[in-house]
């Protein structure tokens, strides 16, 4: 049984084609190993597989994020104001899945409406990383990401706004794609931050994330922002990086602030692989980029205070003090539905949107928002990729930054400047690095970004790259440190 | 700095009813939040286009034909209070 937990998506994909592995017998082992969730991931598991299973993706289960709409099945966003609500219909990402044969496993825990970088701050109670379970697994794909890290799941569907695939997929030790804004369907995705929330995987490797992407993207006539990838994502195969240029930016790299020595080590090793594998290294600015996460915590809680204005106690969702005159109702309902951390973004959203206001912070935002994105247009007329870190730490104590929103926002900074920009950008595990201050080894992501809707020559590379850096992770959680059972705990 | 008013202020217009706890955090947490975030609205960006979507798209068009939404009943199922055929909600003059 456990022996099947261990196989890529693309490789029981393979073998249930040849006749060698049986797909219900897949999901079951699958489906008993997250009965044992014992790390918080899931929010629902299906007890049976769902669907026929036809299709190019072989009746392979998937866990979804709580973001997405699910026909039937509670779909909570990590909020107690949505709690046992049951959409009417499928999100097109997850209607693409399951009619190319995937069949849903469960539904996984998450940071609130996908705000937070540790997935403290689910309604559900936090998700612990697979690797060390004082530890957080990032936000806010949490949850999809400690499943698919901690064989729970054979890989999983994400959310990112500002970093919220990469930086748990970081964290975790597996690969997490942002695709470029517009790349999949948003519709039915439960909304943040309209100009940045995009869709994309969490997988054990490359090549299933590319096996998921061809699946997923597309223009859908259900959100008129989606355009999908002008011939299709082609599955990765590049053994070298000869003839690629690498631009490593100062201010994502060098300059940074608060990048842990482990990270710092990881990523200077990872980059002498590049060199290695022939590809041309240079650094190179983004000068605007040190004004992101400003210009990002300005934009995205704006975007959320008005997508988060439906949650109004009438057509679903909590009511509270429905005796009392409507705005009353309102205020109530919002007060006991919503955790910390999104009413400071709904204030903080409403604030810079208020009257007088308006121009020092959204405005403003937008600008900052039309240099970073010209920052990297012009940094791509000299270099196919840029690289970074994909999170100044490897994973936190939980209750670590809880105190301190700003500490919390700045575990975004490696990775929002490509949301900002709408380009895609992938994590993938490029090793293992202890912690500032000492303690276990824990897994690091190194970022690589492209332009616009150059998923295929990204997955390309990073697939070189990922055979180049061999990263292993250990065979079952169970011999993980800090995990249940084992005696090498922290 | 953001005071205490602003905090009810804001807290209005968002439909937020704040606890006593909750205003006082929340104005040392948006000040502290702001502090940082007054950095861009400093910046000298007389003449930058804002961006307000990433994509370059034309005009999306289709054919303007009817087709079946959501069954009304589906739409309720979810409601806390349906009633009627509609959502029923409390009056605005309780």
């Amino acid at each position: 049984m456990s022996e099947l937990l261990e196989l890529t998506a693309a490789e029981a994909v393979g073998r249930i084609e040849a006749g060698e592995l049986s797909a219900d017998e897949y999901f079951a082992a699958y489906a008993e190993a997250a009965a044992g969730d014992d790390l918080n991931a899931y929010l629902w598991r299906a007890e049976e597989p769902v669907g026929d299973g036809d299709g190019e993706l072989r009746g392979v289960p998937v866990a979804i994020k709580d973001l997405f709409c699910t026909e039937g099945i509670e779909t909570t966003a990590g909020s107690k104001i949505l709690a046992g609500y049951r959409p009417p219909y499928d999100a097109t990402a997850v209607a693409k899945l399951t009619e190319a044969g995937a069949r849903v496993l469960g539904k996984t825990n998450m940071d609130e409406f996908a705000m937070g970088s540790s997935n403290e701050n689910s309604a559900y109670g936090p998700v612990l990383n697979p690797w060390d379970r004082t530890r957080v697994p990032g936000g806010s794909s949490g949850g999809s990401a400690a499943a698919v890290a901690g064989r729970l799941a054979p890989w999983a569907l994400g959310t990112d706004t500002g970093g919220s695939i990469r930086q748990p997929a970081a964290l975790c030790g597996i690969v997490g794609l942002k695709p470029t804004y517009g790349a999949i369907s948003r519709y039915g995705m439960v909304a943040f931050a309209s100009s940045l929330d995009q869709c994309g995987p969490l997988t054990r490797d490359v090549t299933d994330a590319a096996l998921l992407m061809r699946v997923l993207e597309g223009r859908d006539r259900h959100d008129t922002t989606s355009v999908g990838i002008e011939g299709g994502v082609a599955m990765p195969s590049r053994r070298d990086l000869r003839g690629l240029r690498f631009g490593v930016p100062r201010e994502l790299a060098s300059d940074a602030e608060g990048i842990e020595a482990g990270v710092r080590a990881s990523f200077e090793a990872t980059l002498k692989l590049i060199e290695e594998l022939g590809g041309e290294l240079d650094e190179c600015e983004l000068p605007s980029t040190r004004n992101g996460i400003s210009a990002y915590y300005v934009i995205a809680p704006a975007e959320a205070s008005a997508n988060l204005a439906r949650y109004d106690g009438v057509r679903y969702g909590l009511r509270e003090n429905g005796d009392a005159d409507l705005i009353g109702m309102y205020e109530r309902t919002r007060a006991r539905g919503f955790g910390a951390e999104v009413k400071r973004r709904i204030m903080l959203g409403t604030y810079a949107l208020s009257s007088g206001y308006y121009e020092a912070y959204y405005g403003q935002a937008q600008k900052v928002r039309t240099l970073i994105a010209r920052d990297f247009a012009n940094a791509f007329e000299q270099f196919d990729f840029l690289v970074a870190p994909t999170s100044p730490s490897v994973a936190f104590e939980l209750g670590s930054k809880t105190d301190d929103p700003w500490s919390m926002y700045m575990n975004d900074y490696c990775t929002v400047p490509m949301s900002l920009a709408g380009i895609p950008a992938i994590s993938i595990p490029s090793g293992l690095a202890q912690p500032d201050g000492g303690g276990p080894e824990l897994p690091v992501g190194f970022q690589i970004a492209g332009p616009a809707f150059s998923e295929s020559k990204l997955l390309d590379a990073a697939y070189a790259l990922e055979q180049a850096i061999e990263y292993e992770p250990p065979a079952s959680p169970a011999s993980r440190p800090g995990a249940a059972g084992s005696e090498e705990g922290p | 700095m953001i005071d205490r008013d602003q905090v009810l202020h804001v807290a209005k217009l968002a439909r937020l009813e704040l606890s006593e706890d909750e205003v006082e955090k929340m104005a040392h947490e948006l000040s502290g939040i702001l502090d940082h975030v007054d950095r861009i609205s400093e910046l000298d960006l007389e003449g930058v286009e804002p961006t307000s979507h990433v994509v370059q798209l034309e005009n999306v068009w289709r054919a303007d034909e009817p087709e079946p939404g959501l069954p009304r009943e589906r739409a309720l199922e979810p409601a806390p209070d349906p009633a009627d055929g509609a959502f029923r909600v409390p009056s605005p003059q309780a």
